[in-house]
């Protein structure tokens, strides 16, 4: 039998109290995957990253990483887990109080027991990977929107970790730099083997590097299998296919 | 998870042993001597020695001035991996070229290419080119993205750290600073005041309200706590003294002048500042760092208008008469103390508080309260105002908003006291 998918979600509905976001959301995300969760505003991409990471508990079903329920894991087992993802937030959310490097530094000398010369060496690495090669001594408010996502990025792939779960990563970046994070996704992808989840919906980033996808319909409050993004905008559903055509019927 | 262990950590002064880098320098010309194992290959470092899992590194000369290294074994964030200095450290100054090659590399993360950018870095400020050409193709597409960007050259950049003395200067210099602003945020804030007499300022009086339901009713628990607590102080103070006399009646002048005229007022005005002036600092400074203030000058509505003034005037109507009530639970408390402990009987007290109690106590404690309200309010708002674009910042403002709102309740009640006292009220 072949090893479990890193993660699978099943049957997963999203609901905040009484509003339903998302029902009956059942996918898996296979190693080496590029995997897409898209559509529209508001419905609900973030909502079920936060789900994925463990941020916010499901109403009903189930987010299995390599087979394992997230949700009905132990503390210490729920931990491990997180040890093995990546995230990358919206807005960035680096610590303010800390400048670029101890902000990608932290995970590592949080983790590992790496010597303080070699941190600074990765985190080097890691900025200069994201763009920001002499910007370790800012601190997030003295950088643009942009730089603060990208910085995001870096902290979210210091630990080189198994999964990297990012939202949102061209919005508000040029489309140069986006071209540039999305090579960077799939070279991290080719070189380390990561698995990755990208939620968005910049339709250019989907087309180019998305491996597998699903979209969230915000009016049948489920989602629609997709399959290659690639793909889908050939022969795939009309919504999706609507989707990716920016409104424009065909 | 790290199989980190100190004891591997290489080290470059002394002679081989585990985990050590070998001495000396790796000249191409003593290589080229033959001095070298089989195929060319000398090893440089080992992880750990001998075993398969460790990581290894080795150099062979190519030619004038050309060294390869060779990678093997695995490079992996867990490793104890030499630091890209010791190594070039190593090679001689004749080395003009070095190209990084894997031998028998088993795995490798993210390790591998920050080694080798290391490299490339060090290697370019020597001039000798480092050629990351025979390492496996991925590490290669990662290189290239982090060389792809020059190093942006941040000028001036670096804390300000400096000496005691240059920090002092610093910080006298601010607060230099700091006057001049306070005085033009005061300045803004009667511009605004005035505009609000001639019916010209712009804010939703539902605001006021809210401020007025938020800094009033629900800070009573606090106040009567507090206020009733240091009634109880006041007339075990003025019993311990009067006893002297054998005037213990007049505890009840004592409470009620000290808690109508000034105490109830300056309690007040230290829990408002503690409880709103430092929530309207946070929340403007949320806002400086939503950039919504912004948004309300880009707009032409003056943020003074529409945010400062109606918290300025809820605080201002607010204070006064949570002072009066404070005075109140005051008294009531030197009432029980008197009546429990010190067996004044209650309609007793109650005529000498009335016979204590005049007219212009009542408006000297009010007029305080409003002074009060009127400070921490601005306090609470020039500080939310002035507040950086940052999570640390805004902890930076809710503080000082509660000490400058102290320290001016303070001047404030000095300077009142002593026009008063001369005024004769």
């Amino acid at each position: 039998m072949a090893a479990a998918a890193p993660i699978e979600v099943r049957d997963l509905t999203l609901a905040y109290g009484d509003f339903v976001v998302q029902r009956d959301l059942n996918f898996k995300v296979n190693k080496g995957d590029v995997f897409v969760v898209m559509g529209g505003n508001g419905c609900g991409k973030t909502t079920l990253m936060r789900h994925m990471i463990g941020l916010q508990r499901p109403v009903r079903g189930a987010v299995l990483y390599s087979g394992e329920d997230f949700w009905r894991a132990g503390d210490e087992d729920q931990q491990r887990i997180k040890r093995r993802l990546g995230v990358m937030y919206q807005g960035g959310a680096l610590w303010s109080s800390l400048t670029l490097a101890e902000n990608v530094a932290l995970p590592l000398g949080e983790y590992t027991g790496l010597a303080p010369q070699r941190i600074a060496e990765i985190v080097s690495f890691k900025l200069a990977l994201v763009g920001l090669a002499g910007f370790e001594d800012f601190y997030p408010s003295e950088l643009s929107g942009g730089m603060r996502k990208r910085a995001g990025l870096a902290r979210a792939m210091a630990l080189d970790p198994e999964i990297l779960i990012v939202d949102e990563p061209s919005s508000g970046l040029d489309p140069l730099t986006a071209r540039r994070l999305d090579d960077l996704i799939l070279a991290l992808r080719d070189a380390l083997g990561t698995t990755i989840v990208v939620v968005t919906h910049d339709i250019a980033s989907i087309l180019a590097i998305g491996s597998d996808s699903i979209f969230l319909d915000p009016e049948t409050h489920t989602m629609i299998a997709t399959g290659n993004p690639a793909q889908a905008l050939k022969s795939g559903d009309p919504r999706v296919r609507l989707f990716l055509n920016r409104g424009t019927p065909t | 998870m790290s199989h980190y262990n100190p004891s591997l950590r290489p080290r470059r002064r002394f002679g081989p042993q585990r985990g050590s880098i070998r001495l000396g320098s790796i000249r191409s010309d003593r290589l080229l001597d033959g001095a070298m194992g089989m195929d060319g290959w000398e090893a440089l470092g080992t992880g750990s020695a001998g075993s398969a899992a460790g990581w290894r590194l080795a150099a062979r000369a190519l030619g004038s001035g050309q060294i390869e290294l060779g990678f093997s074994g695995s490079w992996r964030l867990s490793e104890a991996l030499p630091s890209p200095a010791a190594i070039a450290g190593e090679f001689s100054g004749a080395t003009r070229q070095v190209r990084l090659a894997a031998l028998e590399l088993a795995d490798w993360d993210s390790a591998l290419p920050s080694f080798a950018a290391g490299l490339i870095r060090l290697g370019a400020q020597r001039g000798i080119e480092v050629d990351p050409g025979g390492l496996p193709q991925e590490v290669q597409r990662l290189l290239a993205m982090a060389l792809s960007v020059p190093e942006q050259k941040a000028a001036g950049r670096g804390r300000s750290g400096g000496g005691v003395l240059a920090r002092a200067g610093a910080a006298t210099l601010a607060l230099l600073r700091d006057l001049p602003e306070m005085l033009r945020f005061l300045g803004e804030v009667t511009l605004a005041a005035g505009r609000l007499v001639s019916g010209r300022a712009h804010f939703r009086s539902g605001d006021v309200w809210l401020e007025i339901e938020e800094a009033g009713p629900k800070a009573l628990p606090i106040v009567s706590v507090i206020s009733f607590l240091v009634g109880l102080i006041l007339a075990y103070l003025g019993a311990d003294q009067l006893r002297l006399v054998g005037a213990q009646i007049f505890i009840a002048d004592l409470v009620a002048i000290g808690m109508v005229r000034e105490i109830g007022a300056l309690m007040t005005g230290i829990i408002v500042a503690g409880r709103t002036g430092a929530a309207f600092a946070a929340r403007l400074g949320t806002m400086q760092v939503n950039e919504e203030i912004d948004a309300f000058r880009t707009l032409g509505v003056s943020p003074i208008d529409f945010l400062v003034l109606p918290r300025v005037l809820a605080l201002a109507l607010m204070v006064p008469l949570l002072t009066l009530y404070a005075g109140f639970v005051g008294m009531l408390a030197g009432m029980v103390v008197a009546l429990l402990v010190f067996d004044i009987g209650m309609f007793e007290y109650y005529t000498e508080t009335l016979r204590a109690l005049e007219f212009k106590h009542f408006m000297v404690g009010l007029s305080k309260g409003a002074a009060y309200g009127a400070v921490v309010a601005f306090a609470g708002c020039l500080r939310g105002m002035q507040c950086g674009r940052s999570a640390e910042a805004v902890g930076q403002a809710a503080t000082s908003a509660v000490v400058t709102g102290i320290l001016l309740i303070t001047v404030v009640a000095s300077v009142m006291t002593i026009v008063y006292y001369q005024l004769g009220i």
